[in-house]
């Protein structure tokens, strides 16, 4: 934000000023992130930083804690059952959400308005009535303590993220693209995977993610229908913190933030290709 | 139609060209519908069957008048006057042997004590004695239980008959019936849905709040930047909305508690004294603080899009004609962006009123929202049919806002990121 | 193993007793024996570690069975109605109060023992109806232990020659300051304000049937309301202590032991007023035959003893008593720091199942309200 030439001496204090709040303002964003992660590395079972770790001496850090955490069978378990959940509910989400898009952005769809948002609705209506609802319904046909049950409620979890990102790929394409093809001579099949797909793909894949990490972050649906079978990380992490915070907490966490810095590349390198495919550069 | 012309336009192949456009429009109607169906018929089973089994659980009152059949019907045209005459005491007697028998008694003494406190330990112990008592059955059950002499009693099982109830309800609102059938408040002492309902709703106003305040510079911020640099900063702002929610609960553990990162650094800097800690958090601080910093995104995210259709040429323009900035600011600039305040407003109260793990984590006793109470009734005290009433009430409200949302903003106009 | 059903459980235990008779030559037996899991039920933390040592480990070591713990005793009551909603119990064996065994028991979601029957004799062949103590066998439910609620306190937080002694030293704010740590429910609290007031302990629930009982107990918390701060995990009371945010917390006795011994730290029971109850077994409907073989064995009278060698409760069984030796890591006499002691139990106030069965749910709405004011 450049200060215009004609800014007077009280705007331009107040400009540094702005920026100093916005500063904090993101300071009070990310701060609590980025401090768990030397605290992950505390040699001591503490919650706060000790002598040791501020005068930076060796022997005040150590990796007990991320040890701790990888030689726990029960934390072990949970990330593969947070997996199977996890990609098995995404890809449920992900096939029944884009066919769904698909139907959605064609201008002739009766009442899309009202059916957008019931598709929308499970990001909406609140986790715990989701859940409670589900524990009741489930547990009527044998579905409560299954992989399965676990696994559908997810899905309608994730569907809406999906719904959302596809329409908004597919309401920004250009359908002339579609046209071109076909008076260059290229079939429907061919149309669609060359050109179609490719950029589409992008808003499928962020859809996908979303609806991975929606999964993979649930607590409060898996905690009222799963059974001890269908243990995940999140309710591996909140049995932990309702008894007692360890270190090991911290270390999971921290190993979160990096996975979720992970996804959050993934998805900004998905939106440049996006850019760049459909010819949008950045100033 | 009327007015369409007398000689048609016609297709190639001889159709008239409105018929032919209706024939298409259908059928792209139809393929759209297909396209759509799987899906909704997967969140009619997986996501609205539930919602409407729970509505249903709400209401539903099989145990009276399923486990206690006879003595319902021997109540028939009972005057309520007096105690009810030998037959139901039989009936009843009857009924309790049956169910102690087949060992389904529990779920009936459940709902009663439910109404009427001391139901249950009446129920079971008369079912234990049940094989060996003797006709006259009026003397002996009030022998066994003098809670059978009370009219109030009866009362309750003949209002309780029905199959279905508002009861639970009622109680949701911190109502009862009176024996007399009338709807009562129940006494001072037990009165916790009601505040905890007004609780959660002015302290998701306040989060909401708290997140506009925070966001809208942020917002701001993000639309006068270049977009090279606003795109490296927004990333910041997602940073926490990926981040697992137990994991930003956690860190403000952490980061709050006694024991924590910021008491710690003020206790070194002299700020507060050691044994003066500050409790910032199992209090509604603690729940306001951490919900406001995992809910901030949704603020910023609506507000940036809205922010970004403002051209910047309308406050230079404000300016040149000679406006004070902070007037150009209120005048100008500040009521283009009320969709983007109004769609983050609606969108985190929402989200708020539903929050459950961050105040149950945070919130401690002062900072509780209503959804701790569902959870209670499910896993605790395992009143569900409470559970479900209080839950659709707040389903109701949910629904409402976000009816407002849509005819406001419109969900598809909903951005992720 | 498919046998979860009752039909299938006794071929298959046949298959099993005969495995363990030694006809290891049938390979399919003892393979199906070998693969026996059963889901146990329990309340995690250092309590299930003491069933893990006294009663898993020398039991998996003996058949070859799996056992596998799930914490999830907290919310048992509602897993096994779900469970037996849907049809579907995992659940092969759980550990509960005898408060919830009555009402899962009225409901048919667990079977009803004959403990004569099931149960082992003492050595000396006493029959289990006599050698458990009162209220031990219920109709669905055995116990295996008697657990205690108490209020511990730091003895660092009060001067040397003025030790808090008696329940009513934890309500009398002038003598002995600081912050309290209760259990954020009715029970155990209600009790203790009326003891507090003044009521004797025998008195105390005829008292609480009465609503000028109810207000008196309430009254009493009223005058300790301020300095109180509300925990809601076993693990909180101990930490909080440790932490000197708190100068008494009411807790389990075992986790106040645990604290002591293990950890060194300077605590203290009070052992006036304690509020005893019974924890113990309880069978999921058709799941008798799979675990009846283990619940003999689990409740005998050797492994009762030995779990006190672990954590300080008290076995549930006369004839185990005697055989209550040392605590098993520090060596230190256990006999003490057991809530049946009798120094310890002479103003025990044994929690009154049907009276909480009743008006718990009322009391906690009414606690709720109170706390809320």
């Amino acid at each position: 934000m450049a200060i215009p030439s004609y800014a007077t001496r009280g705007e331009r204090i107040w400009h540094y000023v702005f920026l100093g709040i916005c500063a904090l303002i993101f300071l009070f964003l990310v701060g609590p992130l980025l401090i768990i992660i030397p605290l992950s590395f505390n040699a001591e079972p503490y919650f706060t930083f000790s002598d040791k770790m501020l005068s930076l001496d060796p022997a005040g850090y150590s990796l007990r804690w991320y040890e701790d955490f990888f030689t726990s069978s029960a934390w072990l378990n949970s990330i593969k059952n947070s997996f199977i959940i996890g990609i098995a509910s995404t890809f449920l989400a992900t096939v029944l959400g884009t066919v769904a898009a698909l139907g959605l952005s064609n201008r002739h769809m009766p009442a899309r308005g009202a059916i957008m948002a019931l598709l929308i609705s499970p990001m909406i209506v609140p986790l715990i009535i989701s859940a409670a609802a589900m524990f009741f319904f489930f547990s009527k046909v044998n579905l409560a303590q299954t992989y399965l049950g676990v696994i559908l409620a997810h899905t309608a979890l994730g569907i809406p993220f999906v719904v959302i990102t596809v329409t908004a790929t597919l309401s920004s394409f250009d359908t002339t693209l579609i046209k071109a093809a076909h008076s260059l001579g290229a079939n429907p099949t061919r149309t669609f995977f060359k050109v179609v797909l490719p950029l589409v793909t992008p808003g499928v894949v962020s859809g996908a993610l979303f609806a991975f990490i929606t999964s993979f972050d649930e607590v409060v649906v898996v905690l009222f229908i799963s059974g001890p079978a269908q243990t995940t990380m999140p309710i591996q992490m909140w049995s932990g913190i309702r008894e007692q915070i360890s270190p090991t907490i911290l270390a999971v966490a921290t190993l979160l933030v990096l996975l979720s810095m992970l996804l959050l590349t993934t998805l900004e390198l998905l939106r440049r290709r996006s850019e760049r495919l459909r010819g949008i550069t950045p100033e | 139609m009327s007015q369409s012309p007398s000689v048609p336009l016609t297709t190639a192949d001889g159709v008239p060209l409105k018929t032919s456009l209706r024939r298409a429009v259908r059928r792209s109607k139809v393929k759209a519908f297909l396209l759509v169906s799987p899906l909704l018929l997967f969140l009619g089973i997986a996501f609205i069957m539930p919602i409407v089994e729970m509505l249903w659980r709400s209401v539903d009152n099989p145990e009276v008048s399923t486990q206690l059949s006879r003595t319902v019907a021997a109540l028939e045209g009972w005057d309520g006057e007096s105690l009810p005459g030998e037959p139901v005491f039989a009936a009843l007697a009857e009924d309790l042997r049956e169910g102690q028998e087949a060992r389904n008694l529990g779920l009936l003494s459940s709902r009663l004590n439910y109404e009427k406190s001391g139901m249950r330990s009446t129920i079971s112990r008369t079912a234990r004695r049940i094989g060996r008592v003797e006709p006259p059955f009026r003397e002996s059950l009030i022998e066994i239980n003098d809670t059978w002499g009370e009219l109030d009693t009866w009362k309750l099982i003949q209002r309780e008959a029905t199959p279905y109830t508002l009861s639970y309800y009622l109680a949701a609102v911190d109502r009862q019936l009176s024996p007399s059938g009338e709807i009562v408040e129940v006494p001072d002492h037990l009165k916790v849905h009601v505040s905890l309902f007004w609780r959660t709703f002015w302290m998701s106003a306040v989060i909401t709040g708290l997140t506009l305040l925070l966001g809208y510079p942020i917002a701001f911020l993000l639309t006068s930047l270049p977009l090279r640099h606003s795109n490296l900063l927004m990333i910041l702002v997602l940073l926490p909305f990926w981040t697992s929610l137990l994991v930003r609960t956690t860190t403000w553990i952490a980061i709050l508690q006694s024991q924590g990162v910021l008491n710690d650094v003020m206790v070194a800097l002299g700020v507060i004294a050691d044994e003066a800690r500050w409790q910032m958090i199992h209090n509604k601080a603690g729940t306001i603080i951490a919900m406001t910093h995992i809910l901030l995104p949704f603020m910023i995210l609506p507000l940036y899009s809205v922010m970004k259709t403002i051209p910047p040429s309308y406050m230079r323009a404000a300016r040149s004609l000679g406006g004070k900035p902070f007037l150009n600011f209120r005048r100008v600039y500040f009521p283009l962006t009320i969709p983007g305040i109004a769609a983050g407003g609606i969108l985190v109260f929402i989200l708020s009123i539903g929050y459950y793990i961050t105040p149950a984590l945070v919130g401690g006793q002062s900072g509780r929202f209503i959804t701790n109470y569902i959870a209670y009734h499910m896993q605790t005290s395992l009143n569900w049919g409470l559970a479900a009433a209080i839950a659709s009430i707040l389903l109701f409200v949910v629904i409402v806002f976000y009816m407002v949302f849509n005819r406001l903003i419109g969900v598809d106009k909903v951005k992720l990121g | 193993m498919k046998d979860d059903s009752k039909q299938a459980g006794k071929p298959a235990l046949k298959l099993m007793v005969c495995a363990v008779a030694g006809a290891s030559a049938m390979g399919l037996a003892s393979v199906a024996q070998a693969q026996q899991t059963l889901n146990i039920v329990s309340w995690g933390g250092a309590y299930t570690e003491s069933q893990q040592k006294a009663y898993h480990e020398p039991w998996m070591e003996q058949t070859g069975d799996e056992i596998i713990n799930l914490d999830r005793s907290g919310n048992a009551l509602a897993g096994l109605r779900a469970q037996t909603q849907a049809g579907n119990v995992t659940w092969d064996l759980v550990d509960m109060l005898p408060a919830d065994a009555m009402i899962a028991c009225a409901e048919g979601l667990i079977e009803p023992l004959d403990h004569d029957e099931l149960l082992a004799d003492a050595p000396d062949g006493t029959p289990p109806s006599e050698d458990f103590v009162d209220g031990a066998l219920g109709e669905c439910f055995v116990a295996s232990i008697v657990y205690s609620n108490i209020v511990a306190f730091n003895t660092e937080m009060f001067p040397e020659d003025n030790q808090p002694s008696s329940i009513a030293d934890v309500f009398d704010l002038e003598n002995f300051p600081g912050k309290r740590t209760l259990l954020r429910k009715p029970i155990n609290n209600l009790e203790w304000a009326l003891v507090a007031d003044g009521v004797a302990p025998e008195d105390v629930y005829d008292v609480l049937e009465t609503e000028e009982g109810i207000q008196r107990a309430f009254a009493k918390l009223d005058t300790i309301k301020d300095e109180v701060i509300w925990w809601e995990e076993g693990a909180q009371p101990p930490q909080l202590l440790a932490d000197q945010e708190v100068a008494f917390g009411s807790a389990y006795n075992g986790r106040i032991f645990n604290a002591m011994v293990s950890e060194n730290q300077p605590f203290e029971i009070i052992w006036d007023a304690q509020v005893f109850e019974l924890d113990g077994w309880v069978v999921p409907t058709g799941k008798l035959d799979k675990v009846k073989d283990y619940l003999h064995f689990a409740t005998d009278t050797q492994r009762l003893a030995d779990q006190a060698q672990y954590i300080s409760y008290g076995p549930a069984r006369y004839s185990s008593s005697d055989l209550v030796s040392v605590h098993a890591e520090t060596g230190i006499d256990m006999m003490p720091h057991m809530p049946t002691f009798p120094p310890n139990f002479a103003t025990a106030i044994q929690k009154d199942d049907e009276f909480w069965a009743d008006y718990n749910d009322e009391l906690t709405q009414r606690f709720d309200a109170w706390l809320a004011q």
